[in-house]
């Protein structure tokens, strides 16, 4: 029974860390750009969702608009600032990106204060659903895990199947090429780029009622979203998936199974493993 | 005129690599632009698709000047490029190769679709569902061709579409463009075989230096072996 249930909660973890860390790898992997504001669209989703629910009253009604508002700022970022990075050397990248992780908590502060907002769940999704007779799960943790999981089949399937997803990965291996051929890098990047900070966002949101909606939320995710992409092989969804899955599952296990301070080190012991012996990640995309 | 180069300048950097390149294609028109390594052929296609921006002179298709517009714009106009070292997308499927180019020209002749580039390249229909990086070179070479014309150009630029392939395989390729030609698609042929192309071609334009240092039809240049001796080194 508590393995069960603690499987479940490593895989819910897991798929939010797919949904952060799917943006972040396709980003990195495909322009060879380190964002690390990827962490302040996540906790732009969960303020403008926790926002918007205080004034409607409506948690439905927070979805579309977290989901929007981080695309637009993703797209923004993206069209205003970003590209102009792509061809600059990692330390500028960090260094603007992380400039704007600075901004962006500043400003929340002087918007939202420093108190930590509330989302207080609809009844229908406040309850637990008995998954097997004698063990009631929390329904939006099962809603957050179906949803993951549902997004990142949606996620492969564009990138795999369509002709998006063609332009995005002719992109990524040769760009001017694949701009010869009639695909504007340019609009599909800026697209893609966009649709990772909505999933951040998504994510944001969906953490919205599980932890606090505070200022320095993204940082924390962030760093896990990396080790994700690291182990997952820079640029890979398939390595991003199953790496998000490994690391929630080995962190809530090392939570439970191990003393505490080795518990909060399980998943970095976990990347150390992995490179030591796969050092471009599980699914290397280039070479 | 189809295409009209006007005095290009181009280069990388700050190094110039054209300094004053002028030729035209017509309608239907096969040309040459011919010369020995590093003259500044392939910097010339470069600039015309649109993926080096020239620092002066004029490139104008169908008279509208198209120098320095972004690569995307310039095929959609209806230019398209076999690239040098043919640069098959290798993390795409000989399909995906394919469609991804794909664009659909309401005005003009019969279009290219997926069927008809396999019709007319058999050897890929056989391997639509391998990588991109799993051919052999002269079935990469069909791919490039495939997707180039899978965009539905009115001008097909070939940049040393025979290099490094066996004899075979390069008349394979040779009877191909011959029926590409038929069709009335004009077209830029970069290539070191010069007995194939004075047969394939229409006009030739010699490179040096990043210089047009000579013009003419076959004729011209098969009557004079001075031509060829003087810069093409044979
Ligand atoms: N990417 C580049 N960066 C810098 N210089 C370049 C680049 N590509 C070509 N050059 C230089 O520009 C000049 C013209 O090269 P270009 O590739 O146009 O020659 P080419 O006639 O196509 O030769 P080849 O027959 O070898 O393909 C050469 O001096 C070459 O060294
Ligand atoms: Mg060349």
């Amino acid at each position: 029974m508590l393995i069960l249930e603690q499987t479940l909660n490593g895989v819910q973890l897991g798929v939010m860390l797919f949904l952060i860390a799917s943006g972040l790898t396709l980003v990195f992997g495909i322009m060879n750009f380190i964002n690390l504001a990827h962490g302040s669209l996540y906790m732009a989703g969960a303020f403008t969702a926790a926002w918007v629910q205080g004034v409607s009253g409506s948690f439905l009604l927070a979805i579309p608009a977290a989901v929007v508002v981080t695309a637009a700022l993703g797209a923004v970022l993206e069209i205003g600032l970003f590209r102009r990075f792509y061809a600059r050397n990692h330390l500028d990248q960090v260094l603007v990106t992380f400039g704007i992780v600075l901004v962006a908590n500043e400003v929340t502060r002087i918007v939202f204060g420093p108190v930590p907002l509330r989302m207080p769940l609809p009844p229908a999704l406040a309850g637990s659903i008995e998954i097997v007779p004698g063990l009631p799960y929390p329904t939006f943790r099962l809603v957050v895990l179906i949803v993951g999981l549902a997004v990142a089949a949606l996620l492969w399937a564009i990138v795999m199947k369509t002709r998006i997803g063609m332009w995005v990965r002719a992109g990524s291996s040769n760009r001017p090429i694949a701009s010869a051929m009639g695909v504007d890098v340019d609009l599909v990047f800026a697209a893609l780029f966009a649709v990772g900070a909505a999933l951040a966002g998504l994510a944001g949101l969906m953490a919205g009622p599980i932890l606090a909606v505070q200022v320095g939320m993204g940082e924390p995710i962030l760093i896990l979203a990396l080790v994700v992409t690291v182990i997952g092989g820079i640029g890979s969804i398939k390595g991003a998936f199953v790496a998000a899955l490994m690391v929630g599952l080995v962190d809530t296990f090392g939570r439970v199974l191990l003393p505490p301070a080795l518990g909060s080190m399980a998943i970095f012991l976990l990347m150390a493993l992995i490179l030591a012996f796969r050092p471009k990640g599980l699914f290397p995309v280039h070479g | 005129m189809l295409l009209e180069v006007r005095d290009l300048e181009a280069g990388y950097g700050a190094s110039k690599a054209l300094f004053g390149i002028s030729f035209d294609v017509d309608e239907g028109e096969v040309v040459t632009l011919i010369g020995r390594n590093g003259m500044g052929k392939s910097t010339t296609v470069k600039s015309v698709c649109g993926l080096l921006k020239p620092f002066d002179g004029e490139i104008r298709f169908r008279g509208r000047r198209i120098d320095g517009r972004a690569a995307h714009h310039v095929c959609r106009l209806g230019i398209a490029l076999v690239p040098e070292g043919r640069q098959i997308f290798p993390n795409l499927s000989v399909r995906e190769n394919l469609v991804m180019a794909g664009r659909v020209r309401p005005e003009g002749r019969e279009p290219w679709t997926l069927e008809r580039v396999l019709d007319f390249f058999p050897r890929l229909a056989e391997r639509l569902g391998n990588g991109g990086a799993q051919l052999s070179g002269g079935e990469q070479q069909m791919l490039a061709i495939g997707r180039a014309l899978m965009t539905n150009p009115d001008l097909l630029i070939l940049d040393e579409a025979t290099e490094g392939l066996a004899p075979l395989v390069r008349d394979h390729i040779w009877t191909s463009l011959d029926a590409l030609k038929a069709t009335g698609l004009a077209m830029i042929v970069i290539d070191k075989e010069l007995d194939a192309l004075i047969g394939f071609a229409d006009r030739h334009f010699v490179v040096e230096k990043g210089e047009i240092a000579w013009r003419g039809s076959s004729a011209e240049l098969v009557a004079d072996p001075s031509i060829q001796e003087a810069y093409l080194g044979v």
